[in-house]
């Protein structure tokens, strides 16, 4: 059994492509060109080339000596708050930006939640000089000002999702609408393993670049390619699918995925999709989402933009159906203490939606000789103005 | 044989409306589908509200969020409808995105649509593929006609391969865009639309997307046999209410 994508697009029973006709010939261009196209030696070295000289890659796999020490246990960092952008996102822009190119597409669109995947998309636009919109939720569009200047200085044009809840949803759904509307000259850069087939198989083969590294670091510093636990948090889930990729299969490693419980599983204010969702369709894929009973999809809440997200990625779907990986959920105050004791333990401040995965050390108690490697997946820069809050710093 | 297949043989050009059930208030249902068969309509498709519509352009989006917040569920929908064959005899449709009635059980969904007198489901984000194969069966048995949307950019291998799935009829949609674009139809639709129309499908086309006012509709159905209005009515209900319809419909059958 693979816990990979099958030929038809699903994860088990999850994924597929629930899209309206009218952006059936778009995702069938990007079904029948990505396996090919992404092949390619000159798509390898380019992509490859890319990720070295402008991403700054590989990113670093960090033995947290004083982390490992608290929790009695080995603890190495993937150091993705590194690359160039702050995050991992890059590296699924750069690949998208190079396949859009590739296709001879002339103008980019894509939707962002805290900013940070708007960010590295028109960081790839402004780098290939081509047009790039990005939706964000007018609500969003508030809350993450340097995000939004950032985006505008770089050369993209931001426009608000003024549609249902104001926030990530909505602005996926304006994108969606946009390529309903212009679906001959753009691409779509889907900034999660989300939406429908071939974007979660294509995000994650983008990603995956973080567990080839993984493994190569790893048997340098321990003789081993293989960890006993892998950690990351999911939102979408593209940091996760990253880590986990060529993983999936190997059964001796532990999969351990990180949700954001909100305020708490119980109030109403969560993200935590695997306790709180049920199967259904968002954005063109069969997966588990926070829907009412009436399958109206509802919206959660985090204090992390990035794991504010109402489903999650058709593969990590099937990871938890099939309990190849444990899902954890972590509250925003858990989440926020332990962010503080990263900074203070190792001199790096995470990104919130990162700080969930660093407070399963709290969570659950992990032998002497394991090895784990948590995905450090974004800097915290964009969130000291919540950290300031929150602390009263 | 099913309303909507009678209906299709009839010589004359079809005017379908489409509705938001739930919209402007949540008891409207009956009485708009009441009134728009006393204005002369053929046909109706009643939009059960979504909350993350993504084919639809702002008027059915903000129609669909106003449903949802009146209250408007899959199952007051049935219940509105329960004896709408006493008084209604045209062909209804029912339109909406596939979460919701995965949720309600897409058979027991079929089920309640035969008890009620409910002839079609109009699915934009069900694939052909996906119907074909799961679900095909289960709307035979419930006597539901299906019906697909094919678009400018369709291929024809896909065109006739929606025609050989479908048995009721093909829904034209008129250009690349969301529901309620208005801009008229020019070279570009004359063109796609004799196209369409020289394939000489076996389901007869019906347009929609694009469609406002006598002009529109003119054109649309020139070599169509129909078309479909939505976003254009919901702007004539929000402005006047939901009493004098044939005043917004008559216009459009003149000739």
């Amino acid at each position: 059994m693979s816990y990979n994508i099958n030929d038809k697009g699903y994860y088990g029973e999850f994924g597929g492509a629930f899209i309206p006709e009218m952006l059936y010939p778009n995702i069938e261009e990007l079904r029948q060109n990505y396996l090919k196209i992404t092949a390619e030696e000159s798509f390898q070295e380019e992509f490859h080339q890319l990720l070295k000289d402008y991403v700054g890659r590989p990113s670093p796999l960090y033995f947290a000596k004083r982390l490992s020490e608290k929790y009695n246990t080995k603890i190495y960092l993937k150091r993705e708050d590194l690359n160039h952008t702050g995050a991992h996102k890059v590296n699924n822009t750069i690949g998208q930006i190079l396949l859009a190119q590739r296709l001879g597409k002339t103008r980019i669109i894509a939707e962002t939640g805290a900013g940070q995947h708007g960010v590295a998309t028109a960081t790839v636009c402004a780098l290939m000089g081509i047009e790039c919109v990005v939706y964000m939720g007018e609500v969003d569009i508030a809350r993450q000002a340097p995000n939004v200047a950032r985006m505008k200085m770089l050369g993209a044009k931001v426009v608000p999702a003024l549609s249902g809840s104001r926030t990530l949803k909505d602005a996926t759904n304006e994108a969606m609408r946009d390529w309903i509307n212009n679906p001959v000259d753009t691409h779509y850069i889907v900034g999660s393993v989300v939406g429908p087939h071939p974007y979660p198989d294509m995000v994650a083969r983008f990603q995956a670049v973080v567990s080839e590294e993984i493994k190569k670091q790893l048997l340098e510093k321990e003789g081993t390619e293989n960890p006993d636990y892998l950690i990351a948090c999911v939102g979408g889930g593209s940091n996760a699918a990253g880590t986990y990729y060529h993983y999936l299969d190997d059964t001796d490693v532990n999969i351990i995925a990180v949700e954001a419980a909100g305020k708490g599983i119980d109030t109403g204010e969560s993200a935590a999709t695997s306790v709180l969702g049920k199967e259904g369709i968002i954005h063109g894929s069969k997966t588990l989402l926070m829907q009412t009973g009436d399958g109206q999809i509802t919206e959660p809440y985090s204090i992390s933009a990035g794991l504010d997200y109402p489903g999650v990625g058709p593969m990590h779907a099937n990871l938890y159906k099939t309990g190849r990986a444990e899902f954890i959920s972590i509250t925003d105050d858990e989440a926020m203490t332990a962010g503080l004791e990263l900074s203070q333990l190792e001199g790096i401040i995470p990104a919130i939606e990162t700080s969930h995965a660093l407070a399963v050390f709290e969570h659950k108690t992990f032998k002497t000789e394991d090895i784990i490697v948590l995905n450090l997946s974004g800097r915290g820069d964009k969130d000291l103005q919540n950290y300031i809050e929150y602390f009263k710093l | 044989m099913n309303r909507i297949n009678q209906k299709l043989q009839e010589d004359k050009k079809l005017l379908s409306i489409y509705f938001t059930a739930g919209y402007p208030n949540i008891d409207d249902t009956v009485t708009i589908i009441q009134n728009l068969e006393k204005s002369g309509v053929d046909m109706i498709e009643i939009g059960l509200p979504f909350s993350d519509p993504l084919a639809d352009g702002p008027t059915i989006q903000d129609s669909s969020t106003q449903a949802l917040k009146n209250g408007m569920t899959s199952e007051l929908l049935f219940q509105q409808l329960k004896d709408i064959r006493k008084t209604v005899s045209i062909p209804l449709i029912i339109m909406g995105y596939f979460n919701p009635m995965l949720q309600y059980g897409v058979e027991a969904f079929c089920k309640k649509c035969q008890e009620i007198g409910i002839d079609g489901l109009i699915i934009p984000d069900l694939p052909v593929d996906v119907y074909h194969d799961e679900y095909k069966s289960t709307f035979d048995k419930y006597g539901l006609i299906n019906v697909f949307l094919i678009t400018p950019q369709t291929s024809e291998e896909r065109i006739r391969y929606i025609d050989s799935v479908s048995d009721g009829f093909i829904y034209m949609v008129s250009s690349a865009s969301t529901t309620g674009a208005k801009s008229g139809f020019g070279d570009e639709q004359e063109d796609y639309f004799t196209r369409i129309s020289n394939m000489n499908l076996k389901n007869p086309q019906i347009v929609g997307f694009g469609i406002f006012n006598n002009d529109t509709f003119t054109q649309a159905t020139k070599h169509a046999k129909g078309a479909i209005i939505g976003s254009a009515f919901i702007k004539y209900v929000t402005a006047n209410g939901i009493e004098n319809l044939e005043n917004f419909i008559a216009p459009m059958l003149s000739k």
